[in-house]
């Protein structure tokens, strides 16, 4: 079981100052936050990609380099990498160039991405989400594994006994998660290659999540990589934490009200009671996370969302200090050694090998 | 394309017609009345009641629930914004799911059915309403505005693939000028009432309709299907 933080890069106004930070303090702050989380004990981050305003984060592969010089421990990922508008050459070369730089301390979790006007750009179509996903991956999959490949597709120049340098560290392909908030066929993807399957998790209610992970858990078995127990799932939070819950509440209130993706909708309240944002104690977000696992079963990642809405670097940082003490007793909690040596998906990266 | 992917449900799944009598068939009346009275939620009032009363002299029996929107406006505004539904307006499209047909009333607002009521239908599960009779209704302040039936409600509803029987019942205030709905109304309203009860003798039971995931993994194959492009 690996605990970390999730981040989209986005560059939002503080509500509460009026504040915009820069581009470059945003981009800056993102390698800061690594490190923090890295000496609270945080086992993963995990980098968004997106390419247009107000997000920042359009390079992941060069921020996860950078941020892994100033780390020793830990994992660094994707929220998400896009795999329908990014060419799966270029994510063939770019991570299995990353996993050997980070002596593969790293694996990626695929995404389709949700704004339309995006696919064009890179002429692709919105409409071809689904089946961009599925082939892209399914070349993907084969450039790790295959020294000479020849390839033809719907969406690519075709390829002639092409082999994508460098090769994955210890011919061992990093590991892959397969993001989706709603689309069965991205389970039933992740399914079919053995491969993790992480659930969004926090804009939805529970009920949502669970028929997804079930559905997911159940494909895992039919497919033959184990049992539906066994399969590699994860999930997203959210949390903002204080000394006192009245504390957190006052203090993100400003935040979640004007939140670019739920404000000026719900109360915090509503919405704390609808999904799994968790706004309280330490004490209070142990317990709603240990909750997660009677829907979604064991499952072996769980990551949190705590740097977007324009909450400022200082706060975020502060919010760390918090997690790392709500991880350490998730952790007593489930049994787990106070610092893994070896986490569930890179054992089973290893096995599928 | 090969066979639908085998998946055995165990979490809760969509609201079906779990629990009850085999053969009472069930009506949810959605009404977006602002005020109260309103004439829209009268207007609602006697459908349900001819509704009842047809079905009970051919022999039917039909359990009528209301929907009022006025009092989930928050919580549909909330499912706009949030893009799920939670609390009272998932009860509500629950409701709506596990109905064997649907009476829809609207105010005329701005020449059209109004946004709290389209807002509801907005945020309503895709699907819900597949093959479902829904038996058209509006208000207004005059007569003028009789045609919305025929120009908004049934192109919203056609494209929600509803059945939309053949007779829609416009109120104007001049139909209530007695301090009641006229004959004329009041036939209308009994001509509408009987084609919803003919037609729920012929509907599938809304447990065998299927919800958005259902769906998607039904229409999707194998994955070898989805390999294949």
């Amino acid at each position: 079981m690996e605990f970390g933080i999730f981040t989209v890069g986005d560059v939002t106004t503080d509500p509460t100052t009026g504040r915009t930070p820069t581009e470059h303090e945003r981009i800056k702050a993102t390698v800061e936050i690594a490190r923090k989380a890295e000496e609270v004990g945080l086992d993963v981050v995990a980098v968004g990609q997106h390419h247009n305003p107000p997000f920042v984060a359009s390079s992941p592969t060069t921020t996860m380099a950078y941020i892994g010089a100033q780390t020793e421990r830990i994992k660094l990922s994707t929220s998400t990498t896009l795999i329908t508008t990014t060419d799966p050459v270029r994510i063939a070369e770019d991570y299995a160039t990353l996993q050997h730089l980070l002596d593969g301390r790293m694996d990626l979790m695929l995404g389709r991405g949700n704004t339309g006007p995006v696919y064009p750009w890179f002429g692709k179509d919105i409409r071809e989400g689904i089946p961009l996903a599925i082939e892209n991956y399914a070349l993907l999959h084969r450039l790790w594994r295959e020294e000479n490949v020849d390839w033809q597709g719907r969406f690519r120049t075709p390829l002639q006994g092409f082999t994508a340098t460098p090769r994955p560290l210890d011919g061992e392909a990093p590991f892959v998660w397969h993001g989706s908030i709603r689309s069965p066929e991205i389970a039933e993807q992740a399914a079919y290659y053995g491969d993790g399957f992480f659930s969004n998790h926090i804009f939805w209610p529970a009920s949502h999540t669970a028929r997804m992970v079930e559905f997911y858990r159940q494909r895992f078995e039919h497919h033959g990589h184990g049992r539906a127990e066994d399969a590699v799932v994860g999930l997203g939070g959210q949390v903002y934490l204080g000394r006192t819950h009245e504390q957190a509440v006052n203090e993100f209130r400003p935040y979640f009200d004007n939140a670019p993706v739920y404000g000026h909708g719900p109360s915090l309240e509503d919405f704390t009671r609808q999904t799994p944002l968790t706004v309280g104690t330490p004490a209070e977000v142990v317990e709603r996370t240990l909750s997660f696992r009677e829907y979604a079963g064991d499952y072996q990642r769980q990551l949190f969302l705590i740097d977007h809405a324009g909450v400022p670097l200082s706060t975020v940082l502060h919010q760390l200090d918090l997690l790392g003490e709500v991880v350490a007793s998730l952790r007593n909690e489930l049994g787990l050694a106070a610092v893994p040596t070896q986490t569930p998906a890179a054992s089973a990266s290893g096995s599928a090998a | 394309m090969s066979d639908p992917i085998p998946f055995r449900r165990t979490s809760p799944g969509a609201p079906g017609g779990v629990g009850r009598a085999v053969d009472v068939r069930r009506v949810v009346v959605v009404s977006a009345g602002l005020s109260d009275p309103s004439s829209t939620k009268l207007l609602a009032d006697l459908l349900a009641e001819a509704t009842t009363r047809v079905a009970t002299e051919r022999g039917a029996v039909v359990e009528v629930q209301h929907v009022e929107l006025r009092a989930l406006a928050h919580g549909l505004t909330d499912a706009l914004l949030t893009g799920f539904a939670s609390g009272e307006v998932a009860a509500a499209q629950a409701q709506v799911a596990a109905a064997d047909a649907v009476v829809a009333v609207t105010p005329v607002f701005s020449a059209s059915y109004s946004g709290l009521f389209k807002t509801f239908f907005d945020v309503l599960e895709r699907g819900t309403l597949d093959g479902v009779p829904v038996l058209v209704a509006a208000t207004a302040g005059t007569a003028r505005h009789s045609l919305v039936l025929d120009h908004a409600l049934r192109p919203l509803f056609s494209y929600l693939h509803a059945v939309v029987l053949p007779t829609g019942v416009f109120a104007a205030s001049e139909d209530w000028a007695g301090g009641g709905a006229d004959s004329a109304l009041r036939t209308r309203i009994d001509r509408a009432a009987g084609e919803l009860v003919d037609r729920l003798a012929g509907t599938r039971a809304p447990a065998e309709r299927l919800d958005q995931f259902d769906r998607d993994v039904a229409a999707m194959g194998s994955f070898e299907d989805l390999l294949g492009g």
